[in-house]
């Protein structure tokens, strides 16, 4: 973006030879400042990075890497002896994640192509924001509503004694990732040009077949792209997860199981870990791997994104 | 290039004004942080809010989040008492800059709750040690109705989880305990679940009729007590514990304050009135010493609020 700005500024500076000398150093001072800025937000996440990796490399000296990627056991606490498994959080996190996507996408695609295409503008002014605000609950409210709301009702389905479990959490996160999803696949098949509509339709296409043969395809890679980025933020999510999904450390054979996260085990545990110790370089190395998956998926989406046909 | 310099060093100049601002108010207000167990954390509350109403200009801010994250809390400074629900572990103890100092504020008699629903109303401490082991999971096996046993549980950041483990799990949980993030989602959970089992402090089971409170034995063949003010007391009911208060090198006048008023007849009433037992003699005793009192002025104390409670 910086880099952007300071070439017109230059173009504009070498075909306007008068511009007097404070008005080159403002350029360049803006210049300066957006480029700091731009550089500022790869510093930062370098810096993470680079902490992450930093802190997490004790935990190896007593950990061996495949205990910790290849166990199922994650229980540094124990009575008898401390183990450092993170598989069946890994798994955890990945279930909750993919039905939280089986939930949010149909709704998401289904809303996005209501709002961008069928909607009179009227609804749309309505629609828009009111999706947007959802984006605004707390993480702690929603996870209030899965324990008090859709907890009991899963229960009741399913004929369990409780309804804390991987659906619960998927149901959940798929909610708090609608937002993010419903807005980026609007803008999506906004960007779908309206020859192919009118084409589709002069074709005798109905509405119907037009949306979800023409427009959806047309703007599949955007919708993809969408998906990833609100996968991104179902992943990372702690607070809604840690209080609606029942943290049991077993290793979680179905959805109905209680499942905990890599998010949940470092927020329930940071907090009394002693400093110093290979408990408290565990969380770290936790950590490390959380921010891999989150940075894979959000790179993937940027890589599909960019290489959708310009049209 | 001067005005870059110069955004820089009004944003410099604003962050350290906005450090140092909040720091010059604590000093002018002293405030006294309370952090740690989630079984105390209710009792901790009422006692503050009753100490401020008494002495205006006192301010008291209490959370919970675990006896250990208090704990760990207190050795980082970032509080003033640390309310704990187990004894500090020597680990932790070794860690501190300072010399960590105790105070009892109550005794809980931990409860083993099930649903109303559930026909058992005893059981002894080995038969909760196999279902919170993972070695008994049906109901029918210790006697009950035949369906599979919900464990619910709390968190490893809790007092009452490595209290609980120390004293009748004696080994790692099952895998399979849902752990809770404090007291009240362990009796909303079992309230609501015909299978589940649960702990909890004394001071949660109080206002509930949907969950019973299990008599528990200390051994097989022996009697089953239930967490009743005279089983705590006589130790008849097995697993009963102080519940702690951990303050960290020198003593603040402010803090000194609070805790006399906790461990004082009036604060003790308060602790019963939320559903723990009262401290005995000989912890009160304890208290006293740490905190300076002499047993006379405790009396005084005590003769005082004796006169105030009979003129209400």
């Amino acid at each position: 973006m910086g880099s952007g700005n300071c070439n017109d500024s230059e173009n504009k500076l070498s075909t306007r030879n008068k511009l007097s000398l404070s008005k080159k150093v403002k350029e360049a001072s803006i210049h300066g400042c957006f480029l700091f800025n731009g550089l500022l937000v790869i510093l930062i996440l370098i810096g993470i990075f680079a902490l992450l990796v930093w802190a997490s490399i004790p935990a190896f000296k007593e950990i061996s890497i495949k205990e910790f990627l290849f166990s199922f056991n994650w229980n540094p606490t124990s009575y008898v002896k401390p183990s450092y498994g993170i598989l069946s959080m890994l798994v955890s996190t990945l279930m909750v994640t993919i039905g939280a996507m089986i939930f949010a996408v149909p709704i998401s695609i289904g809303t996005a192509a209501f709002i961008s295409d069928i909607a009179s503008s009227r609804v749309r002014e309505i629609a828009k924001p009111v999706v947007e605000i959802l984006a605004s609950i707390p993480s702690v409210v929603i996870g209030f509503i899965g324990i008090t709301l859709v907890g009991p009702y899963i229960a009741k389905i399913f004929n369990l004694p409780d309804g804390l479990n991987a659906i619960n959490g998927s149901i959940l996160l798929g909610v708090m990732a609608l937002p993010t999803i419903i807005s980026l696949t609007e803008d999506a098949l906004k960007g779908v040009p309206k020859s192919y509509t009118e084409a589709s339709l002069a074709l005798g296409a109905t509405k119907w077949q037009t949306i979800i043969r023409v427009r959806i395809p047309a703007a599949a890679s955007g919708i993809i792209a969408a998906v990833m980025l609100g996968m991104g933020r179902a992943i990372g999510e702690t607070m809604t997860v840690l209080m609606a999904t029942g943290c049991a450390n077993a290793m979680p054979t179905s959805f109905t199981d209680s499942v905990r996260t890599m998010t949940s085990a470092i927020a329930i545990e940071l907090g009394e870990v002693a400093y110093g110790s290979t408990h408290y370089y565990a969380l770290f190395a936790v950590g490390l791997a959380l921010f891999l998956i989150t940075f894979a998926v959000n790179l993937t989406a940027d890589i599909i994104f960019n290489r959708r046909p310009k049209l | 290039m001067k005005k870059m310099v110069l955004g820089f060093t009004l944003i410099f100049a604003a962050s350290v004004l906005a450090e140092t601002t909040p720091t010059t108010n604590t000093t002018n207000k002293p405030m006294i942080q309370i952090k740690g167990s989630d079984t105390l954390v209710n009792t901790v509350q009422v006692l503050a809010e009753k100490y401020m109403a008494k002495n205006p200009g006192k301010v008291i801010s209490v959370t919970g989040g675990g006896s250990g994250t208090g704990i760990a809390a207190l050795l980082n400074g970032t509080c003033s008492i640390a309310d704990s629900s187990r004894e500090i572990k020597p680990k932790e103890k070794e860690m501190a800059k300072d010399k960590v100092n105790e105070i009892i504020v109550g005794i809980d008699g931990l409860s083993v709750i099930v649903n109303k629903n559930n026909k058992i109303s005893s059981l002894t401490i080995e038969q909760l040690g196999k279902i919170y082991r993972g070695e008994v999971t049906n109901w029918k096996d210790i006697g009950g109705k035949d369906m599979s046993i919900s464990l619910y549980g709390r968190q490893p950041n809790s007092g009452t989880f490595d209290f609980f483990r120390e004293h009748v799990v004696k080994a790692d949980y099952s895998k399979e305990v849902k752990e809770m993030n404090g007291n009240a989602q362990i009796v909303e959970s079992v309230k609501n679940a015909v299978s589940g089992i649960g702990y909890v402090g004394a001071g949660y089971t109080q206002n509930s009729k949907e969950i019973k409170v299990l008599a528990i034995a200390s051994k097989t063949g022996e009697k089953a007590y239930k967490p009743t003010f005279n089983n705590v007391e006589t130790k008849l009911y097995p697993i009963s514990r102080p519940l702690y208060q951990y303050i960290s090198g020198n003593i603040s006048e402010d803090v000194k304050n609070f805790l006399a008023y906790e461990v004082s007849a009036e604060g003790q009433k308060v602790v019963t009135e939320e559903g723990f037992f009262p401290i005995n003699d000989k912890q009160k005793e304890s208290n006293y010493a740490l905190l300076g009192i002499t047993m006379e002025k405790a009396v005084t104390v005590k003769v005082k609020k004796g006169a105030k409670a009979k003129k209400s």
